[in-house]
């Protein structure tokens, strides 16, 4: 009995939070989030997404999101919940909501389930994600031009091929440019905690980097970047704020126009488990504008932008060697294939650093 | 030489935010009352801190509004288990999760500002002195501060007599009580001064570490600043030690990551915290000079008239 209670004020205040304006035959859509809608970066970015979905489509469907929900077992309770406030299709904006929108997506078949960065699939419930490798190209290429004393610095979360990929595909297009171009990786076995980031930005600098990049989610490194007089890539989503003269360009991820047509399917009746990896092609994410840069290297990031998007220019394309010396097997024609570079774990040749757990 | 000086750099601002928060949280422990809300109290300073430098344009006024609002958040604390004898360990963890949700809210509105960070002292001819100039003749205030605070903690817990009082409350309540010390009235103070340090520290985060506010930002170092009352077994002495011990651990993993030192990151991430423990196990097999854990820390306290 206690427990029920409890339920219901917990079911109450959520409904009192989001302060949902009840309309029967408006579409309930829900969406969880990892971190504040604040945190100028991977969450702001899918709240942003929420609210041109909103201006879209507000008419005809009804938005609640709940932010700050940790990955892992206790986002079950939290889909659940919004399961249970009448959502009919709900967005898990993390990779660590995986396991728990699958145990949710089989108790209630009759709700649809879109689950960001996974692989785990259901009938009723859709992956998706972004080929960001492809915007790590151009950084890669604009990196190395940039760069006088030919050391890039390279922030990273944890080692996992969305991550390594992306060091991968920064390191191929800067050999383009120059062969011998160095990176320092430094892991910050976080996502999101700027004093550390800060740290590796500095330290990265004070052993001779000059380009930063990230793929951690603050604009820390950023700032420091600044501060020192370097020049850095954003994260996510636009920091131009955070370094005026130092943002060369920032991989802007951009979920609106994928929420608005996914939404629209649940609404024509037309929604169907799918697996999305969209690149520049399908407008899944954006570059910021080129900035900083002399005009030849911007002409050279737009032209490289330009192919990729055309497909005439793969990131991966074979032959890529690996740090072993060994041609990589090209599983995907003249490119690796997706499975290749969704499980990537090698760094290619050129990258005098060891993968951890390697 | 210069890279050497640039560690030195990051050490000391990596430590400060750990050195100030642990001192206060030393003084509240040393009084007997166990405050596990330092990270809570730390984030909203954090996010008053910012804002009152956003909205004055002054790094001081913005280190003034952190304390003040660590101060605040520590009445919260005191009146729940001091006033209400309420569980120590369980106000300071939901004060923490407050904390979080306050400064959240309070940061709202400043989340994508920016300001200028402090200043940092130029003394012409000493700041330039290389390797040390910088190092000595170069931080920002809250450097200078957090080194005169800890002297002064150690000054007031061990030379004089008002610190003598605070130790005792915290090793026999009962006693102290007994011989008519105000033990409730010396715990809040303690635990104020917790929280005006916790408070202070978070605010170094956005007004010198990194300029911007996000929710979130103090990250856990609320946390590691317990640990580290705990490491140096309540001496300020070993405080200090512990604080930069920490802050170079942190910033040398990251340079030896840099290097291609073939050590995991995650390993060296976990070092810090092994260090502890290995200190912990030394202090308790120590015959002398081991732990000075103030004996009530943690219990109830309630004065029978």
């Amino acid at each position: 009995m206690r427990k029920s209670l409890l339920a219901l004020a917990a079911g109450l205040l959520l409904a009192g939070s989001v302060g949902a304006t009840s309309a029967a035959d408006k579409l309930k859509v829900g969406f969880i989030y990892l971190g504040p809608i604040g945190d100028l970066g991977w969450t702001y970015q899918h709240d942003l997404a929420r609210q041109a979905l909103v201006k879209e489509l507000g008419d005809k469907i009804e938005t609640t999101y709940l932010e700050n929900v940790p990955e892992g077992p206790d986002a079950e309770r939290s889909i659940e919940q919004l399961v249970r406030a009448g959502n009919k299709l709900i967005f898990t904006t993390s990779f660590g909501y995986m396991d728990p929108t699958l145990k949710v997506a089989k108790k209630y078949p009759n709700v649809h389930f879109e689950h960001a960065t996974g692989y785990k699939r259901n009938p009723n419930m859709s992956t998706y994600s972004a080929k960001w490798y492809q915007g790590r190209y151009i950084q890669g290429l604009i990196a190395a031009k940039m760069s006088k004393s030919g050391v890039l610095g390279y922030i990273g979360s944890f080692p996992i091929p969305e991550v390594v990929s992306g060091i991968n595909a920064t390191m191929l297009a800067a050999q383009t440019i120059n062969p011998n171009i160095k990176v320092k990786i430094i892991w910050a076995n976080t996502w999101f905690d700027p004093g550390k980031e800060a740290d590796a930005a500095k330290a990265l600098i004070d052993q001779g980097a000059d380009v930063i990049m990230q793929h951690t989610d603050s604009p820390a490194a950023m700032q420091i970047a600044s501060e020192r007089g370097k020049l850095a890539f954003g994260q996510d989503s636009e920091m131009i704020k955070f370094g005026p003269k130092t943002q060369l360009t920032s991989i802007l991820d951009t979920w609106g126009p994928y929420y608005i047509e996914r939404v629209k399917a649940e609404l024509a009746g037309t929604w169907k488990s799918e697996d999305t990896w969209g690149g520049l092609d399908s407008h899944m994410f954006a570059m910021a504008p080129y900035t900083n840069m002399p005009d030849d290297v911007k002409k050279m990031a737009e032209d490289a932008q330009a192919a990729i998007t055309a497909g005439k220019l793969h990131p991966f394309k074979c032959p890529i060697i690996g740090q072993d010396g060994k041609p990589v097997e090209c599983k995907g024609g003249d490119h690796l294939d997706d499975g290749q570079i969704l499980g990537m774990n090698f760094y290619v040749k050129g990258i005098d650093d060891k993968l951890p757990g390697k | 030489m210069e890279l050497v000086e640039a560690i030195i750099l990051a050490v000391l601002a990596a430590s400060t935010p750990l050195l100030i928060a642990a001192t206060g949280e030393l003084v509240t422990e040393r009084s007997g009352v166990l405050n596990l809300g330092v990270e809570g109290m730390m984030i909203v300073g954090a996010a008053c801190g910012f804002a009152g430098a956003w909205l004055t344009g002054s790094t001081f006024i913005g280190a003034l509004f952190g304390i003040v609002a660590g101060t605040l958040v520590s009445l919260i604390f005191a009146l729940m288990t001091l006033g209400l004898a309420v569980n120590q360990v369980a106000t300071g963890l939901a004060l923490t999760i407050l904390g979080i949700g306050l400064s959240g809210l309070i940061g709202a509105g400043f989340v994508g500002e920016r300001i200028t960070p402090a200043v940092h002292l130029a003394i012409p001819g000493l700041t330039e002195i290389p390797l040390i100039g910088r190092v000595l003749f170069g931080e920002d205030g809250f450097v200078y501060f957090s080194v005169a605070l800890i002297v002064g903690v150690w000054w007031f817990l061990h030379r004089t007599r008002a610190g003598l009082i605070l130790r005792a409350c915290g090793d026999n309540h009962v006693s102290a009580h007994a011989l008519g010390y105000p033990v409730l009235r010396i715990r809040t103070f303690a635990v104020m001064f917790g929280g005006a340090c916790a408070g202070l520290a978070g605010a170094y985060l956005p007004l010198a570490y990194t300029p911007f506010f996000i929710p979130g930002m103090t990250a856990g170092r609320g946390w590691i600043a317990l640990a580290l009352v705990v490491f140096s077994s309540w001496r300020p002495g070993r405080l200090v030690v512990g604080a930069y011990l920490f802050g170079a651990v942190t910033i040398l993993q990251l340079h030896a990551q840099g290097w291609g030192v073939g050590i995991p990151s995650q390993f060296m991430s976990a070092l810090p915290y092994l260090a502890t423990v290995i200190v912990l196990v030394l202090l308790s097999r120590a015959r002398t000079g081991g732990s000075s854990a103030p004996a009530a820390l943690g219990t109830v306290f309630v004065p029978d008239r």
